[in-house]
C-alpha cells in the first residue's frame, strides 16, 4: 500500500514541480499577501480628515480646535464658511467629519445650566469607522468639559472631583492593536483557500482529462489515490503556515505565546479538514470550472465574513450563527486566537479540535456516499 | 460579424450543456448575499460578561445594574477571584470582566475615588474596543449621577458653569447600520467571483483540452474570438447584476437614494473591468489551475482586503494605499455606496466612473494584444 500512495504522491510532486508558474503562485503568494494584508487590515482609526466652521472665535474654541488636532486621531483638513460648501465637502469625501462650534459658546460655558452644544457631522458611508469617529468626540468633548469647568470653578476657589475611576485593561494584546487579532483570521483564509482549490482541482483534473479511468483500471484503490494526491499540497500547506507565522513574527511582531506542538497539530487538523473538503468537491464537480466555482464560493467568502474573522458571530443572527458551522475556518480560528494570542492549553479549544475532525469525518464520508451513487449510474 | 455570431452561439450552446453551472452562477451569489449580507455586521450586541464584586454592597450592586440596564452586556458569571476570570477569557466564554475593589462605596462616598477594574479580551480586539467604548460612556454616567447625588446631598452647591457637549448627526446613514454599507460591498465582491470565474478559464481551456490549436488554423481573427467570448459572459454578468441588486433591494429593503440607471451603468462598467481582467488571467496562464490560482490570489484576494470593503482606506499605511488605486472594486465601492447612500450621482462620481471605464478598456486591450502576440 505504501509504494503505491508513494508513488501517486512522487508523480504529483515531480509534476508541480514541472509547473514553476504554478509552483511561484503557492509558495509566494500567501506570504507576500500576509504582508500586504497585514499592513491593509486594521481597523485602527487615525488621521481623521476634520472640517470646521468656527462661529465662535473665542479663545475656548480655539482650545476645542487644538485639543482634538493635537491627537493623531484628528487631522485639520479646511475651514468651511457656509452650510453649501459643508454638503460638497461630505459628498465628495474631502472629509470625514466637521465640527460646528457654536457663535454662543463662551457664553453659554460660563451661564449655569447653560449648554454649549458642539454640532458634530459625521460621513455614515463606513458606519464602523463612524461609530469610532463618535465615540473619540464623546470622549474628546467629555474631557474638554470636564477642563472648561476646573477653570472656571478654579476661578472662583471651588474644587470638585470624579467619584470614582475606571481602569481598562486589556489582556493579551494591551495596545489593542487589530493586526494582532486579524492575522489569524488571514492565516485561517489562506491555508483553507489554498487547499480547497488546489486538491479539488488536481483530482478534477485527472477527470477532465480521462485519465481517472486510467487509474481506474489500475491496481490503486481509492483511499491510496486519495492519500497520495493530497499528501503533497498538505505538506505545502504546512510550509505555507509555517512561513506565514514567520512572516507574522517578522513584519508584525506577532509571536506565539503558546505552545508550538499543539499549534503544528492544530493546523495540521484544520488542514485536512480543507484537503476533505477539496476531495468532496472534486467528487461533486466533473469538469475545473464547476470545482474552481463551488471551491471558491464554499472557501473564499465564508472563511473571511463567517469565521468570525472581521464580524463578530455573537452578534449575527440566529440563523446565520448555525451557518456560520460550515466553514472550518471559524473553528481553526477560534483555536489560533487561543494558542498565539491567548497562550491557552489544550483544555481551552479541544472542543474546536473536535469539531475539525468531525469536518474531516463529514466531507470524506459524503464525498465517499456521491461517488459511490456516481459510479452506480 | 458572422463568424463572431458563430462564437457567441458555440459559447451559449456550451452553457446549455452544462446547466449546472449557470444555475451556480445565478443562483449561488443570491444565496451568499443572503447569509454574508446578514453576518456582515460590526454591531457588537451582546457583550459576555463576569462580574468580581469584592465590596458586595448595595452600592456595587447598583453599578453592576447599570450594565445590566444597558443593554449590551449580559452578565453570564458572578466570580469570585481573578484565577476564575482567566479561566474564563481563556476559553473564550467571556470577553470583558468587572472587578470591583473592596470597600467600593465606602471610599466612593468618602472621596477616596475607588478604581474600578475592566478587563478585556484583547484577542478579539474589535469586539474589546467597542465594549470598551459602552463600559466607558455607562462609567462616565454612572459617575456623574453620584457626582449630582453627592452635591444635591450637600445642599448648597450648585454648579456655576454650563457644559459642553456634541450633537453628533450621522450623515448618509443615521441609524448607523452596518448593513447598509456592508450590503453593496458584498455586491461588488460577489459579481466580481461570478465574473473571474466565467472569463478566466475561458481561451486557458480552450489551450488545454487542444482545441486551441484547432482555433488557430480557423480565419478567425483575435479580436473576434475576444468579442465573441467576452458578449455571452457579458450577457450573463449583465443577468447577474440584475439578480443580485434586485435581492438587495427586495432582500435588505436597501433603498436607492441616487439614480437606479446610473447604478446599473456604472455595476455595467465594473463588470466590464471584471471581464477584461479574467480574459487577461486567461491569456496568461498554461493551464486552468493556473489561471485559477492566479485570478484567487492576484485578483480576489487583493480584492477583498484592499478595496475598502472591510477595512477602510484611510487606515492603510501610504504605501498600500496607492496599491489599491489599481482595484476596481475600490473605485465600485465608492459608487455603489454614493448612489445608494449619499444619492450622489454622475456629477460627483464621474472620476471614479472614468477610471473605472478606462481600466476596463485598457485591460481588455492589454489581453487581446497578449493573445494576438500568442497566435503568431
Amino acid at each position: 500500500m505504501f509504494s503505491r500512495t508513494r508513488a501517486v504522491a512522487k508523480k504529483e510532486v515531480k509534476q508541480l514541480l514541472r509547473d514553476k508558474r504554478m509552483l511561484f503562485v503557492i509558495f509566494f503568494f500567501p506570504v507576500f499577501l500576509l504582508g500586504v494584508f497585514g499592513y491593509a487590515v486594521n481597523f485602527d482609526v487615525k488621521h481623521i480628515q476634520l472640517g470646521l466652521r468656527d462661529l465662535s472665535r473665542s479663545p475656548e474654541s480655539r482650545e476645542i480646535v487644538r485639543t482634538l488636532t493635537a491627537s493623531e486621531y484628528f487631522d485639520y483638513k479646511m475651514d468651511f464658511t457656509t452650510d453649501d460648501e459643508i454638503r460638497n465637502a461630505l459628498d465628495k469625501k474631502l472629509v470625514q467629519c466637521i465640527i460646528v462650534i457654536p457663535e454662543d459658546l463662551t457664553e453659554k460655558l460660563n451661564t449655569r445650566g447653560g449648554k454649549a452644544k458642539l454640532q458634530v457631522l459625521i460621513d455614515g458611508v463606513d458606519g464602523n469607522t463612524a461609530t469610532i469617529i463618535m465615540n473619540y468626540i464623546k470622549a474628546a468633548s467629555g474631557s474638554l468639559d470636564r477642563e472648561f469647568k476646573e477653570k472656571i470653578l478654579t476661578r472662583l476657589g471651588i474644587s470638585i472631583q470624579m467619584p470614582l475611576g475606571i481602569e481598562p485593561i486589556f489582556w493579551f494584546n494591551p495596545d489593542l492593536k487589530s493586526t494582532w487579532f486579524l492575522i489569524p483570521g488571514l492565516i485561517a483564509m489562506i491555508l483553507i483557500v489554498t487547499a480547497v482549490v488546489s486538491v479539488s482541482l488536481t483530482l478534477v483534473r485527472e477527470k477532465e482529462r480521462g485519465t481517472i479511468e486510467q487509474i481506474n483500471v489500475s491496481s490503486i484503490n481509492t483511499i491510496e489515490l486519495l492519500i497520495g494526491k493530497s499528501l503533497p499540497y498538505i505538506i505545502i500547506a504546512l510550509i505555507n503556515a509555517a512561513f506565514i507565522i514567520l512572516a507574522g513574527y517578522m513584519l508584525f511582531g506577532l509571536v506565539v505565546k503558546g505552545s508550538f506542538v499543539l499549534l503544528f497539530f492544530s493546523t495540521l487538523i484544520f488542514i485536512i479538514a480543507s484537503v476533505s473538503m477539496g476531495i468532496f468537491v472534486s467528487v461533486v464537480a466533473d469538469s475545473q470550472q464547476v470545482a474552481f466555482t463551488i471551491a471558491t464560493f464554499l472557501s473564499l467568502l465564508p472563511s473571511v465574513i463567517l469565521s468570525g474573522f472581521i464580524f463578530p458571530i455573537d452578534s449575527m443572527p440566529w440563523a446565520v450563527q448555525i451557518i456560520t458551522n460550515v466553514t472550518p475556518a471559524k473553528f481553526f480560528l477560534q483555536a489560533l486566537r487561543a494558542i498565539i494570542l491567548r497562550g491557552a492549553g489544550l483544555p481551552a479549544f479541544w472542543i474546536q479540535l473536535v469539531y475539525l475532525s468531525m469536518f474531516i469525518i463529514v466531507f470524506l464520508g459524503l464525498a465517499t456516499i456521491i461517488n459511490r451513487r456516481k459510479s452506480a449510474i | 460579424m458572422k463568424i463572431i455570431l458563430h462564437i457567441i452561439k458555440k459559447e451559449f450552446l456550451q452553457f446549455k450543456r452544462d446547466p449546472k453551472m449557470l444555475v451556480m452562477v445565478i443562483f449561488a451569489p443570491v444565496i451568499q448575499l443572503i447569509f454574508l449580507g446578514y453576518a456582515a455586521t460590526f454591531d457588537v450586541n451582546i457583550v459576555h460578561t463576569a462580574v468580581f464584586d469584592m465590596d458586595r454592597s448595595s452600592g456595587s450592586r447598583a453599578f453592576v445594574e447599570q450594565f445590566e440596564k444597558s443593554g449590551y452586556f449580559s452578565i453570564d458569571y458572578y466570580i469570585h477571584d481573578y484565577e476564575e476570570l482567566n479561566t474564563l477569557v481563556n476559553h473564550a466564554k467571556v470577553i470583558v470582566g468587572i472587578v470591583i475593589p473592596r470597600n467600593f462605596e465606602k471610599d466612593m462616598y468618602s472621596g477616596k475615588k475607588p478604581v474600578v477594574q475592566a478587563i478585556f479580551d484583547g484577542s478579539d480586539g474589535n469586539t474589546a474596543s467597542i465594549a470598551a467604548g459602552y463600559v466607558q460612556s455607562i462609567f462616565t454616567s454612572y459617575a456623574g449621577e453620584i457626582m449630582q447625588e453627592m452635591i444635591s446631598n450637600k445642599g448648597q452647591f450648585v454648579l456655576p458653569a454650563g457644559t459642553l457637549e456634541p450633537e453628533t448627526r450621522v450623515w448618509y446613514n443615521p441609524e448607523l447600520k452596518t448593513r447598509k454599507f456592508m450590503v453593496p460591498g458584498i455586491v461588488g465582491l460577489l459579481l466580481m467571483l461570478i465574473t473571474l470565474i466565467l472569463t478566466s478559464l475561458a481561451i486557458v481551456k480552450e489551450k488545454e483540452i487542444g482545441t486551441f490549436e484547432q482555433l488557430i488554423v480557423t480565419p478567425i481573427k483575435p479580436y473576434q474570438l475576444i468579442i465573441g467570448k467576452l458578449v455571452p459572459f457579458t450577457i450573463v454578468g449583465l443577468l447577474a447584476t440584475v439578480v443580485v441588486l434586485t435581492a438587495m433591494q427586495v432582500i435588505f429593503n436597501i433603498p436607492v437614494r441616487g439614480s437606479t440607471s446610473f447604478l446599473f451603468v456604472a455595476t455595467t462598467i465594473y463588470v466590464l473591468s471584471l471581464l477584461g481582467l479574467g480574459l487577461f488571467v486567461s491569456t496568461i496562464s498554461k493551464t486552468q489551475q493556473q489561471a485559477m490560482m492566479l485570478a484567487i490570489f492576484a485578483i480576489m484576494l487583493p480584492m477583498v482586503y484592499l478595496s475598502g470593503f472591510a477595512f477602510p482606506i484611510e487606515n492603510m499605511p501610504k504605501s498600500i494605499q496607492y496599491v489599491t488605486y489599481l482595484i476596481p472594486l475600490r473605485y465600485f465601492i465608492t459608487i455603489i455606496r454614493g448612489i445608494i447612500l449619499k444619492g450622489i450621482g454622475f456629477s460627483q462620481l464621474w472620476v471614479e466612473t472614468t477610471v473605472l471605464l478606462l481600466m476596463g478598456i485598457a485591460i481588455l486591450l492589454l489581453s487581446s494584444l497578449r493573445f494576438k502576440r500568442k497566435l503568431d
